[in-house]
């Protein structure tokens, strides 16, 4: 059977993929971050993940106003990224792993989360950056789900919902029969706003509170409405969205096991956790 | 517009109508060749999308807060300013009236 090994939580802001391409690492603007993800490193070795689910938002380069899911999940073999019109470079392509996104699905749609379904579906920086962290060398050894979730055009789904949502996925991969090693990723945030008079925007207390809540109280979370974590975390901050799916699908128990938070990397309050996922022994069945 | 937050634009659905064909264009500046032919005939290429009144003046102005007036949504609208060669730090300094210098030390600012 599947295990759910554990999660992290990572940043995504553009400005990372532009400092990687040009090996800014060990700057001293650079170097706080960058080294917060040496542990992270260290546990992905150790725990060799086949498959990272990965809960991200999509800024507008897979989907537009047009056409806008609350909630879409990729069921392809390969996950592409390209130009997004900002100057980050584009990525290498990721690989997919059409027979878990299926099965997700359709416990998904069993469980009443009615999600878009994506054969073709680009990813952004909000996959790409993450993954180049987690893994800078020439390689990423795993093959992707991603998630999307809508945090651009209000109204939002609620964190609540969210969350439902990861513990949804988190049932599934446990009965997923093929005996695959799965981490969940949730991207963005923490505190950050880009737009408006406000813009510039930064909740240290906020996002302490978040990252203290996280791996042992994410119920605590799931109490703010959309309209407070816009109003602590800012308008981009809502990007929490994705770490609370993230921590939903943890099905086990949770501890913590990494910590990094610096504030700035570009506009935002950078964060990166690690979560460890046990395995809840099932009683069996006589 | 929602606005009991200060200074803060909730993108909802009056929004998301009124921006729409401000942020359709800018949603084409995924293309290098859109961008190119931006900058070659900024007007023509406005008129194509069909732009409004206030949403041309709001991009003749160069101003980001006009364009969120006008319906823009941040994420799109950074791809515009990407072909001015403009960051989220440059565009931030703009919309709160201060040097980008003073911008980024707020920002450092909040991290003590």
């Amino acid at each position: 059977m599947a295990r759910i090994i554990g999660g992290v939580a990572s940043t995504h802001v553009p400005a990372i993929g532009k400092a990687i391409a040009e090996k800014k690492q060990n700057d001293p603007y650079w170097k706080p971050f960058f080294q917060g993800f040496d542990y992270v490193h260290q546990w992905l070795a150790r725990e060799k993940p086949d498959v990272a689910v990965v809960f991200y938002n999509d800024h507008g380069l897979n989907f537009f106003l047009d056409k806008l899911p609350t909630f879409a999940i990729g069921a392809a073999s390969e996950y592409r990224n390209e130009d997004e019109g900002w100057g980050i470079p584009v990525s290498r392509s990721l690989k997919g792993y059409p027979e878990l996104s299926w099965h997700l699905i359709n416990q998904l749609v069993a469980d009443e989360f009615d999600i878009t379904v994506c054969q073709e579906m680009l990813v952004d920086h909000a996959v790409t950056i993450p993954m180049a962290l987690m893994w800078p060398g020439e390689t990423w050894p795993v093959r992707i789900v991603p998630v999307s979730i809508n945090t651009v055009q209000h109204p939002l789904p609620s964190v609540a919902r969210c969350f439902k949502l990861g513990q949804s996925i988190g049932r599934a991969i446990d009965s997923f029969a093929e005996n695959l090693r799965v981490m969940i990723v949730g991207t963005g945030g923490l505190s950050h706003q880009l737009d408006g008079k406000r813009a510039g925007f930064i909740n240290k207390e906020f996002d302490t509170l978040c990252l203290d809540k996280i791996a042992n109280d994410p119920l605590a979370l799931t109490r703010y409405s959309i309209h407070d974590i816009v109003a602590e975390a800012g308008a981009q901050g809502v990007e929490l969205l994705n770490w609370v799916a993230m921590r939903g699908a943890l099905t086990g128990k949770v501890s913590e096991v990494h910590r990094n938070y610096h504030i700035p990397i570009s506009n935002t309050a950078a964060a990166t956790v690690v979560l460890n996922n046990q395995a809840i022994e099932r009683r069996k069945v006589a | 517009m929602k606005q009991d937050i200060p200074g803060t634009i909730m993108f909802d659905g009056a929004l998301a109508q009124k921006g729409y064909a401000l942020n359709r264009m800018c949603f084409s500046f995924n293309s290098a060749e859109n961008r190119a032919a931006f900058l070659k005939d900024e007007e023509a290429y406005c008129r194509k999308y069909g732009l409004s009144a206030e949403q041309r003046a709001a991009v003749k102005s160069r101003s980001v807060l006009r364009m969120i007036e006008a319906g823009g949504n941040i994420y799109y609208l950074a791809k515009l300013a990407g072909i001015f060669g403009l960051n989220v730090q440059d565009i931030g300094a703009q919309q709160t009236d201060v040097s980008v210098s003073e911008f980024k030390r707020r920002l450092e600012a909040a991290g003590r």
